[in-house]
């Protein structure tokens, strides 16, 4: 959906289903690389879907959540709801809220969706805190602000293919 | 509050109100995690997930991987003849009780025969590599190499070169999952290698374990050896589990607190050995019959 920001001096292209789709599936296997213990490791897949339900949220909401966390909950080894429940949170936030972030600059959107992935893991901190979970540490926390680090780069990365024009052209690079 | 959030003119076909999406996606993700925690009736759906995300999850493991065996490859002389000298001479330490081991096997067996004592068991094992360790921060797992697949069943018992590191607790085609000693409330049946006092070991969930239940006044002291004491009918008698690094006998309660730590290699990657399981012990003998006189309990 082309939405008008307070910047925006273009109007973009609209964006493709796929692409969406190879987006999450992109940062699912981001987020199946093994890091081990070190904390600080952004979930690229809360990034992404956040990302969308902000830009997108006709498209994608929390079915998709759901069913992103579903496979989270298993490729983390973790317990079954757990990152659905999160995520599906997350979605209904970022949807909601879509229409005021995109009005702010990046840095400012950024510094909306650190909230939103800070109540995700909040909200998978407490359901595995009553479920006797292991405390991790409060350095856990850390991954939400590294995320919030990539916002930036991630919005250009995502918008690159609605940035080509309309009919094509030899002599222009995107 | 936006867009989303307010009733649409009828002219839009939007779906249902997205309060009530919500509502329908919560409920769902709350039953999943009730059913996975308190039922465990989930198992064939992570199954499935798990067969579908696999070549996925390989190929995210491969530059990890790769990486991995060329920094083997890389690796200096010098630390290899390190390496090699410390093997060397943990092998000649060994080799001395292994020289004696058959013939004590022997006797053993022998005595046990004398004795009228059910002879031990011995149990198949297979090796497996550990490939990386599960990204839940809340508890301590790890991803092994060889799954159903390789005959491997949950329950089995994991085990290095130095003692028990874990135990399947679930097997997928392709890998298992290892929970390890230390994740928080893992139990194992131990006893002291001094006295056999039995006991039970938790883990502690920061890397530490804890012998909990055994009383104030218990003969167990700092250094003490803990193995499994196989009553359980899972874990084998005799592996070493841990080493008792701190007690703090405190008479206000009942039991001391004791802090032990792994002897295995826990926390580092390294290949394991899967014990295969023991065979199945005797059922239970059935509780006497009649009604249990008042205060027999405590009398046990």
């Amino acid at each position: 959906m082309m939405q008008p920001t307070h910047s925006s001096n273009r109007i973009l292209l609209p964006v493709r289903g796929w692409f969406i789709f190879m987006s999450l599936l992109a940062a699912l296997f981001l987020n199946m690389i093994p890091a081990g213990r070190l904390p600080g490791v952004p979930d690229f897949v809360a990034l992404v879907l956040a990302f969308w339900c902000v830009r997108e949220p006709f498209k994608i909401g929390m079915g998709a959540a759901f069913v992103l966390g579903i496979a989270m909950d298993v490729v983390s080894a973790g317990v079954m709801g757990q990152h659905s429940l999160a995520y599906v949170l997350l979605a209904f936030a970022a949807t909601g809220l879509s229409r005021r972030i995109l009005w702010f600059p990046l840095a400012r959107q950024a510094l909306h969706i650190l909230p939103l992935l800070l109540g995700t893991q909040l909200v998978m901190f407490i359901a595995r805190m009553i479920a006797g979970g292991a405390f991790p540490g409060w350095l856990y926390f850390l991954s939400s602000f590294t995320a919030c680090l990539l916002w930036y780069p991630l919005t250009y990365l995502l918008l690159l293919p609605q940035y080509r024009s309309m009919e094509k052209d030899e002599n222009r690079p995107i | 509050m936006s867009v989303v959030g307010q009733e649409p003119p009828p002219f839009f076909k939007r779906g249902p109100a997205p309060l009530a999406r919500l509502a329908f996606f919560l409920a769902l993700s709350a039953l999943l995690l009730v059913l996975d925690l308190r039922y465990h009736t989930l198992e064939w759906t992570r199954q499935a997930v798990a067969i579908a995300v696999y070549p996925l999850q390989r190929l995210a493991y491969a530059p990890a991987e790769a990486s991995g065996s060329v920094a083997g490859y890389l690796t200096t002389l010098v630390a290899a003849e390190k390496e090699n000298a410390a093997l060397r001479r943990r092998q000649l330490d060994d080799s001395r009780l292994l020289l004696r081991q058959n013939a004590l096997e022997q006797e053993n067996r022998h005595l046990r025969a004398l004795l009228e004592m059910k002879q031990r068991q011995t149990v198949p094992s297979q090796v497996a590599e550990i490939i990386y360790s599960a990204s839940d921060p809340f508890s301590r797992r790890v991803i092994i190499d060889k799954g159903t697949q390789a005959g491997i069943v949950a329950g089995q018992v994991a085990v290095d070169d130095r003692g028990v590191i874990g135990q399947v607790t679930r097997a997928f085609p392709m890998l298992s999952e290892v929970t390890l000693i230390t994740d928080k409330d893992q139990a194992v049946p131990v006893q002291i290698l001094r006295n056999g006092l039995r006991s039970v070991i938790f883990g502690n969930g920061d890397g530490s374990l804890e012998l909990r239940f055994l009383s104030s006044s218990a003969n167990i002291q700092v250094g003490d050896e803990l193995v499994t004491s196989g009553l359980d009918g899972i874990y084998l008698p005799g592996l070493p589990v841990a080493k008792v690094v701190h007690i703090d006998r405190d008479t206000t309660y009942a039991f001391a607190h004791i802090r032990c730590e792994p002897i295995a290699g826990v926390e580092s990657h390294d290949q394991v050995l899967v014990l295969g399981r023991p065979k199945a012990l005797p059922p239970a003998p059935p509780e006497p019959e009649g009604k249990p006189v008042k205060g027999g309990r405590m009398r046990k």
